[in-house]
């Protein structure tokens, strides 16, 4: 059996932030035992609110983070025993701004042919081909690697980010919000290219989002993220088909589609938000939930298999689906 | 009566650095917003839609040039009002609220001191009076402790409570203009949801006009009571919300609409919807339709003179298709 392409076991990650003065130092739980594997050639998309520790999850699995427990391997090795030109041949980021993460004063082609430099094994001749085919492969005419980033629109920023991830012909991308600061139609450009690299070049993603509307064009297996855990999971038409946590439902009752007439839904979220340094004691998400029982608040509901594939964590769903088994067995 | 906000033929000019090398950022472009409406102007980046904004706000960058055949508020002309006219105006009957609150609230300054400012500069209301107004609209956007919020720097908040700070301070004067310049898209979907049901409620219960710019359709079909929708500069199609999705006519209002990502419509790896290529850069004098290189219909007549069609009542577009 071939070893899974991601591999994250029991993964956690604290921050320390430090108080002020007389303040106590507060402990941000970033990831909190998340675990899930994808097969090679996967697309896992996680999505979840700012500051639900998706972005610290990205970085883990491309160990620019050491866990403080738990363990993440790619492709059946420890991430963090590899050695780094290794692990860029293997992995690489994409991030959400393209305006930040890209050096403002580097020529485009200079920025794309970057991974290829640090790993000082490549001629001049074979970067300059390398960069050209690139450019093509993502859309850019080779005028465009002799233009600043500046010169460039938010979506050919994209473009060249995304050059520069796959330069080096690595199996695995992870891709941290691609689109969410582009307007919706380059978006729609964005994820058509990723999803066809994907397929061309048999890439696996990692693809973090807040829109559940996004990753559903490019993801096989959806996990949604709260306040650091994994709630549900499951393959792409499953949560979408039938979502059960609550928290799925109101990340999906948010999507505004253009259907004129509905108005703006009330997501049912109330306007608490989560404070990542401040975790309620029980089921994380109980104080904004709708239907949250008194047991949510005392005990952690667990993560439960779903009918078919997935797990969701919900003490109402595994409640409900006990007493509808336990009438069956009455009878 | 007129309407309160009205828009005839508005054009922007930049000036080039080298020159002759200019660029008409906004040709032409004509729109009303109504009393207790809400009017949305759509498009991608780079097509006009906070320029035409400023325009209106007399807040353009130095070096733009702003004509119009007619540019009013509630019927008075604002291309022959003064600056000291105009600032009197701003922030007080016609307020903005902008896209990044963290860029556009002052690092510097307390909530509090920012929002009393607005009041204490066109009202001279006392210091007291203020911060009681402030924290009562702090509470009215939903902001729980508002007293604790306003002696609280912007630093300090979500993204979600400072856009909520932005709409309370625009809400200080008593406007009877919010122009939102796209207010939620450096937001969650779901904190998204919530500051749109804000305003709309907000809109509905003050009567007041609001111009919300934003790129997305999806939001444009749950608020907008009427739409305009901005290419290269130009309004290419106008029409009352339902009647635009129903009947799309410009092939770049039909081009936006395939973009917007619709939960369960998506096969994967089927392609999405998108409008291949970029809003082009237009230089003064420039003819025909701007968005022939990138539609699926152009022909060489498109190089030409594009007529306005009437697809009926308050529905019109630029396009040679009828």
């Amino acid at each position: 059996m071939t070893a899974p392409a991601i591999e994250v076991r029991a993964a956690r990650k604290t921050f320390r932030v430090r108080g002020g003065l007389l303040q106590a130092d507060r402990h941000v739980v970033a990831v909190d035992d998340v675990s899930f594997a994808v097969p090679p050639g996967g697309v896992l998309g996680v999505v979840g609110e700012s500051g639900c520790g998706k972005s610290t999850l990205a970085r883990l699995i491309l160990g620019l983070l050491a866990p403080d427990s738990g363990d993440i391997a790619v492709e059946g090795q420890r991430i963090l025993d590899m050695d780094r030109k290794v692990r860029a041949q293997l992995i690489q980021p994409v991030f959400q701004d393209p305006f930040a993460s890209l050096n403002p004063l580097a020529k485009v082609a200079d920025i794309v042919a970057m991974p290829l430099s640090a790993q000082g094994s490549f001629r001049r001749a074979e970067r300059t081909k390398r960069v050209d085919e690139m450019l093509a492969r993502v859309g850019l005419t080779a005028e465009m690697g002799r233009r600043l980033p500046s010169e460039l629109s938010g979506g050919q920023r994209q473009r060249v980010a995304i050059a520069r991830a796959l330069v080096l012909r690595p199996r695995i991308v992870v891709c941290d919000e691609p689109t969410s600061a582009l307007d919706v139609s380059v978006q729609a450009q964005i994820l058509n290219l990723l999803a066809e690299l994907r397929r061309d070049l048999g890439l696996t993603y990692l693809f973090i989002s807040h829109n559940l509307a996004v990753v559903e064009h490019v993801a096989s297996e959806v996990a949604v993220m709260y306040l650091g855990r994994f709630v549900e999971s499951a393959p792409t038409e499953r949560l979408f088909g039938s979502p059960e946590h609550p928290y799925t439902k109101a990340l999906l009752a948010s999507v505004l589609t253009p259907e004129p007439g509905l108005g703006v839904p009330d997501v049912g979220l109330g306007d608490t938000l989560p404070d990542p340094a401040n975790i309620p004691p029980g089921c994380r998400f109980h104080p904004r939930c709708p239907i949250a029982e008194p047991r949510c608040a005392v005990e952690t509901p667990a993560l439960k298999p779903r009918p078919a594939a997935g797990w969701s964590a919900c003490w109402c769903l595994s409640g409900k689906s006990l007493a509808r088994s336990w009438v069956a067995t009455a009878k | 009566m007129s309407a309160l906000l009205e828009i005839e033929k508005l054009e922007v000019d930049f000036a080039g650095r080298p020159a002759g090398s200019s660029t008409a950022a906004v040709r032409g472009a004509s729109l009303a917003v109504e009393r207790g409406e809400t009017h949305c102007l759509v498009g991608e980046s780079g097509c006009g839609k906070s320029v035409t904004a400023l325009a209106v706000m007399n807040l353009l960058a130095r070096g733009a040039r702003r004509r119009a055949r007619r540019l009013a508020f509630q019927g008075e002309d604002l291309q022959k009002l003064s600056d000291a006219g105009m600032a009197e105006l701003r922030g007080n009957a016609m307020a903005m609220i902008f896209q990044e609150p963290m860029t556009s609230l002052n690092p510097a300054y307390t909530v509090g001191s920012q929002m009393t400012e607005v009041l204490r500069r066109h009202r001279r209301a006392s210091q007291r009076a203020a911060t009681d107004r402030a924290a009562d609209l702090l509470a009215r956007v939903g902001i729980t402790a508002p007293g604790l919020r306003l002696g609280q720097f912007p630093h300090q908040l979500s993204g979600g409570l400072r856009q909520r700070v932005m709409i309370a301070m625009a809400l200080m004067c008593d406007p009877q203009l919010l122009i939102a310049d796209e207010p939620t898209t450096a937001l969650d979907v779901t904190v998204q949801a919530q500051i749109l049901r804000l305003l709309a409620s907000l809109q509905r219960d003050l009567g007041l006009g609001l111009l919300l710019i934003t790129h997305d359709l999806g939001i444009v079909a749950r608020v907008a009571t009427k739409v305009s929708v901005m290419y290269a500069g130009e309004v290419v199609e106008s029409a009352n919300t339902a009647q635009l999705f129903a009947n799309p006519k410009h092939p770049y209002t039909q081009g936006l609409l395939r973009c917007v990502p619709v939960p369960g419509k998506i096969r994967r790896d089927q392609p999405l919807g998108s409008i291949p290529g970029t809003v082009p850069r237009i230089a003064p004098g420039f003819e025909g339709c701007a968005f022939r290189e990138r539609c699926d219909f152009a022909d060489e007549t498109c190089r030409h003179v594009i007529p306005r069609h009437s697809a009926g009542a308050a529905h019109d577009f630029l396009c040679r298709l009828p």
